[in-house]
């Protein structure tokens, strides 16, 4: 077993132990949104022609499901190992920044892909929902979940304290993610608003997962990967470059 | 033959505090090497440093050869450390928690080490309980295991015995002395000196990042430790023993420090021209407490 292979069965079998919380809660808040979106908007909303809203707003949940928990996996995990000190226990071997940096966020995108599953499972019982690109959809989820989980790596290697974390989580990862058109698309905002969305990396991920399933985007759909791999690969240099340094976590 | 573990010129700052101050060691294999001093010696922070979880400012730390910056892989599976907070992963068993120990520094099939650790520590029938589930006694068993899982010829431990109860205490000194016979260098802080002074040859005493003493048990005890003379006497005034520290206490109870067993007979001497009655006596060999008091600074 390589120190890779054991953190990376580490991570998962930590957030598989609790699956109830960390898999199965994430599905039921989503499928909350859901019903009662679905049942308030329904009737008067109509996004793209021939689509109803929540046929709509499926992709979206499921995309912002993945996201949110793909960060709160490495975030949290992270968080806990230095507050309660056993953080030790992975510093001490010799695993190298790369490995460590890899081990979580591939556990973060499990993670994520795991709930983004179990939430499209949940919701297919409902609704008939089409698939025209699932690698574009399964491209942008993997992608996503990667990006989210190395913002929850930074996150979990800045924080001190779990009110720290939560303040990146209310303060910054929220506020991207509901502005990022999970219920509304991009092309009913004013354009002052439209033109923001645009500075949000959230809403490129959202816009190409949901392409995956109609087939259709607020914009093309190559530019939303470039700009989603542009950002993941500038975070992973920002992060790997952190954990070399050893930047709070190696004194 | 390099040495187990070589430290050279460390220094280490954070903010204002000077937490290591040019700080060498060489520690041979084989040893159990005791590292004292008061708190916020800095004896954690070199630890850390030679564990690779602090950088040093400038200097060096090596362990067997391999640079602990550098050459970190192979620095690192030489060495194992105990913590000395009673930290543990509350998601998993006491089996799982070694195993993964285990697999971090690449060792795949590793389950007859494993439950042998086990058994030398008490832990076999709580192998499959959640550390959640444990008594700090046991948990602190478990961190020594872990320490161990990929056999370093170098273990370090940072105050293995804090808050742990005798019975614990002694079987694990019995378990560090039966590791030392089987080839491993020990590093050990602790507070109980009489410990120290039991385990230890040798020794380096820290104070503010400072090494103030490092030598031989044994010459650390003829240097810097006197005898203690503790009389009972009746009938009359103690005299004044001129150079000799005295301290009378109630009950014609006097407690003198003394140089070397020379001065014995002209204390009893001054006593019997004093008229004064010997009742009891008796006299206290050398003890690291007071090498260690004396060094530190701090008075008892």
């Amino acid at each position: 077993m390589t120190p890779f292979l054991t953190l990376l069965s580490k991570e998962l079998l930590r957030f598989w132990k609790v699956a109830f919380q960390t898999v199965a809660a994430p599905v039921l808040t989503a499928l909350l949104y859901l019903v009662i979106f679905a049942q308030a908007l329904e009737a008067h909303v109509q996004v793209y022609p021939g689509i109803g809203y929540t046929v709509f707003l499926i992709p979206g949940l499921v995309m912002m499901s993945v996201l949110q928990n793909a960060f709160a996996n490495s975030s949290s995990s992270l968080i806990q190992s230095k507050v309660t000190g056993n953080i030790v226990f992975v510093l001490l071997p010799p695993i190298s920044y790369v490995e460590f940096f890899s081990a979580y966020v591939i556990a973060s995108i499990v993670r994520g892909l795991s709930v983004g599953i179990g939430v499209l499972a949940v919701t297919w019982w409902f609704v008939d929902l089409p698939v025209k690109q699932p690698l574009w959809a399964l491209s942008f989820a993997i992608l996503g979940a990667g990006l989210l989980g190395t913002l929850g790596l930074i996150a979990g290697i800045w924080a001190d304290k779990f009110d720290q974390l939560a303040a990146f989580q209310n303060f910054i990862i929220m506020p991207l993610t509901f502005l990022s058109g999970v219920f509304y698309s991009m092309q009913t905002l004013p354009s002052f608003w439209q033109t923001l969305s645009h500075f949000n990396p959230f809403f490129y991920m959202i816009d190409g997962f949901r392409y995956g399933f109609f087939g259709v985007s607020d914009v093309p759909v190559l530019h939303s990967l470039s700009v989603v791999a542009g950002a993941l690969i500038v975070l992973c240099l920002f992060t790997l470059r952190l954990l070399s340094t050893g930047y709070k976590l190696r004194y | 033959m390099p040495p187990a573990l070589r430290i050279e010129h460390v220094s280490k700052r954070f903010g204002g505090l000077q937490a290591l101050d040019d700080v060498s060691l060489e520690i041979a294999e084989g040893e159990i090497f005791g590292l004292l001093g008061p708190n916020g010696a800095g004896k954690t922070t070199l630890i850390s440093i030679i564990a690779g979880l602090a950088r040093a400012d400038t200097g060096s730390v090596s362990i067997l050869g391999a640079d602990v910056v550098r050459d970190y892989r192979v620095a690192r599976r030489r060495l194992g450390v105990v913590p000395q907070e009673l930290v543990f992963d509350p998601f998993f068993t006491v089996r799982e928690a070694l195993r993964f120990q285990s697999g971090y520094f690449g060792l795949g099939e590793n389950a007859a080490w494993i439950d042998e650790i086990m058994h030398h520590l008490d832990l076999t029938s709580k192998a499959d309980v959640n550390m959640r589930a444990l008594s700090g006694g046991m948990k602190r068993r478990v961190l020594v295991a872990q320490a161990l899982v990929h056999k370093p010829p170098v273990i370090v431990l940072d105050e293995p015995t804090a808050g742990v109860d005798v019975a614990l205490r002694q079987g694990l000194w019995a378990f560090v002395q039966r590791l030392n016979r089987d080839g491993h260098t020990i590093v050990l802080t602790t507070h109980y000196l009489e410990e120290a002074e039991m385990l230890c040859a040798r020794i380096a005493m820290l104070k503010s990042g400072r090494v103030v003493a490092l030598d031989s048990t044994k010459n650390l005890l003829a240097r810097f430790s006197g005898l203690t003379l503790r009389l009972g006497v009746a009938g009359g005034e103690p005299p004044d023993f001129g150079t000799i520290q005295c301290v009378s206490q109630p009950g014609g109870r006097l407690e003198l420090q003394l140089d070397s067993h020379a001065q014995i007979e002209p204390v009893l001497a001054r006593l019997r021209e004093a008229g004064v009655q010997l009742r009891e006596f008796e006299v206290s060999p050398p003890d690291l407490e007071q090498v260690f008091l004396r060094l530190t600074g701090h008075q008892a």
